[in-house]
């Protein structure tokens, strides 16, 4: 019982984890339909600046001052995902806007690849997982023998009050609105004097500015980070998108959060134990996508080949 | 009286196939100028050009002496050119109040509350449902909404492909009336219908499109009177 309750709490703050990286996934689908397979990467280089900004901008009455020192490395790891995002869109998709599909796709695998070799590469001695210093104070709650990390909770607060913020834009906001009608209907949106450009934009810098914390929140929590953990962190929260209904911005918290859970009981309870629990990731994936290729909350009309 | 708006020699085709040949009209400031034709003889996609949807293979179109005719159809929108478009297109997942609210996109005056309200006491309807939303209405009430959303942007020149597909005799006379409305306060109109009889009826200046392009105009009345009109488009003959 108890390691049953332990691990629902382990799959909710993976869960928030996910939330944080699949929104980011499911708005860019929405407007553009692309799947951006470089999401997490962003969220990975989001990690690394936060690390670098610690590392060698904060002086170390700051660095010691973890209240100072969480919000900045958050800031700038959101600002430094936003920009690598914001070049991507302007140099890398922009210009394949009206290619056929596949183009942006493959796109995208290369600047997966490309932005984890650069951190290989450029970041002092890349290779190698970094241990990420200490920006919120170690402690835990623990009730009923079940523990909670105090980071773990961070990170689950964050991201459910992060992504209740970003439906609040989405459905209240000007420029949210802009966005959900691009999203349905992207030529009568531009008969509404809508600057398709801008509202992309703005999509691509929401959903890194998320991603960003995001990463920044794993390395406070997991204390360690390396160049892969925006590629695996990256499949499975594209899952989840899909797992929600890609496009749907609820059915992508949802999504997380059932991934999360999925990842941390099979990794208790299915054969293979945490070796394998990936697979069942994709097990569902394909599950879904054979049975209900729309997932939960996402439109039939949507979903194309 | 000044050229509103000026098409001069306009071409459009997808990929090989030509919709729109060189075809040529003018609306000038206050008219109402309406575009018939049979199906597929290209008055959509004239639309869709001068809106800034599609591109001209050829030709130009002049606003308010301005070429307009590569600008993207965002700025087209904002130099004050609104298009209702075929089939309504409304955000049907959205509420009637956003997809006004949408209509009025560009503007920052502080007005929008004001023609929101004037398009729920044109159509009490939109008014009383205002917080549903727009894929739940009826066919007409959606062209209802169309056409309000249309109005929100406070167009020089509002454009409308087919208002009265799928309106009863009774609404349709009732957006005709609207027309005549804006017309009077000052808005200028460019109007493609398939119901001939009322749109020349009503408007000021007629074109007749043939396989894209214009094979007869003149004033409205006189157009009602041509018999090749009447053969071809009011089912005499
Ligand atoms: N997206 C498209 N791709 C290829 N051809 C098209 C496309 N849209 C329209 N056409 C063709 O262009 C021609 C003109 O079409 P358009 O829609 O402009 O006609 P229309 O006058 O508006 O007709 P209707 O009265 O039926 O609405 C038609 O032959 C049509 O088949
Ligand atoms: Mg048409």
């Amino acid at each position: 019982m108890v390691t049953l309750l332990q691990q629902l709490v382990n799959g909710i703050v993976l869960g928030g984890l996910l939330a944080f990286i699949t929104l980011g996934y499911t708005m860019v689908y929405g407007i553009i339909q692309l799947i951006n397979f470089a999401h997490g990467e962003v969220f990975m280089v989001g990690s690394y600046a936060a690390l670098a900004t610690y590392l060698w901008a904060l002086p170390s009455g700051i660095q010691s001052t973890w209240y100072l020192a969480l919000p900045i490395v958050i800031l700038a790891g959101a600002a430094f995902s936003v920009l690598v995002a914001v070049i991507m869109e302007r140099f890398a998709y922009r210009p394949l806007r009206n290619a056929p599909r596949l183009a942006p796709l493959i796109t995208a695998l290369g600047i997966s690849v490309f932005l984890q070799e650069a951190v290989r590469n450029f970041f002092p001695d890349g290779t190698r997982p970094k241990a990420f210093p200490e920006v919120f104070p170690e402690g835990q709650l623990t009730f009923l023998g079940v523990t909670v990390p105090a980071s773990g909770l961070l990170l689950v607060v964050m991201a459910i009050i992060l992504t209740g913020a970003l439906q609040l834009y989405v459905n209240t906001s000007k420029l949210g609105r802009a966005m959900r009608a691009t999203a349905q209907d992207p030529d009568t949106a531009r008969l509404m004097g809508i600057n398709p450009d801008r509202v992309i934009v703005l999509t691509f810098i929401l959903g890194a500015a998320l991603a960003g914390v995001g990463g920044v929140l794993y390395g406070v929590h997991y204390d360690n980070i390396n160049i892969t953990i925006g590629f695996q962190n990256g499949i499975f929260a594209f899952t989840a998108a899909v797992l929600g209904g890609i496009g749907s911005l609820r059915g992508a918290v949802v999504g997380a959060f059932c991934i999360g859970l999925i990842k941390t009981l099979a990794g208790q309870y299915m054969p293979g134990g945490t070796a394998y629990d990936y697979v069942w990731i994709f097990v569902i994936l394909i599950l879904v996508l054979v049975f209900r290729p729309q997932g939960f909350f996402g439109e039939t009309e949507r979903v194309r080949a | 009286m000044s050229a509103l708006l000026e098409v001069r020699g306009l071409t459009v085709a997808y990929g090989a196939i030509e919709a729109v040949r060189d075809i040529s009209f003018v609306v000038e400031t206050g008219q109402i100028v309406c575009l018939i034709g049979a199906n597929g003889a290209g008055k959509t996609t004239t639309l869709r050009t001068i809106s800034g949807l599609l591109r001209p293979r050829a030709g130009d179109i002049l606003f308010d002496g301005q070429s307009i005719a590569n600008q993207p159809a965002h700025a087209i929108l904002g130099a004050g050119v609104a298009h209702c478009p075929e089939g309504r297109r409304l955000f049907a997942r959205m509420t009637v109040e956003e997809n006004l609210l949408l209509g009025a996109y560009t503007r920052t005056d502080d007005g929008v509350t004001t023609d929101v309200q004037r398009v729920y006491d044109l159509f009490p309807v939109l008014g009383e449902r205002r917080h549903n939303k727009a894929g739940l209405f009826s066919g007409g009430e959606q062209q209802m909404l169309a056409i309000g959303r249309a109005m929100m942007s406070r167009p020089r020149l509002l454009m409308l492909d087919e208002p009265s597909m799928g309106l009863s005799p009774i609404m349709t006379q009732k957006i005709f009336d609207t027309l005549a409305d804006l017309k009077a306060q000052g808005t200028t109109i460019l109007l493609v219908e398939q119901n001939a009889l009322a749109a020349l009826a009503l408007c000021d200046r007629g074109y007749v499109v043939d396989l894209g392009r214009t094979t007869l105009e003149g004033p409205g009345h006189e157009l009602l009177a041509d018999h090749r009109v009447r053969a071809a488009y009011l089912g005499e003959g």
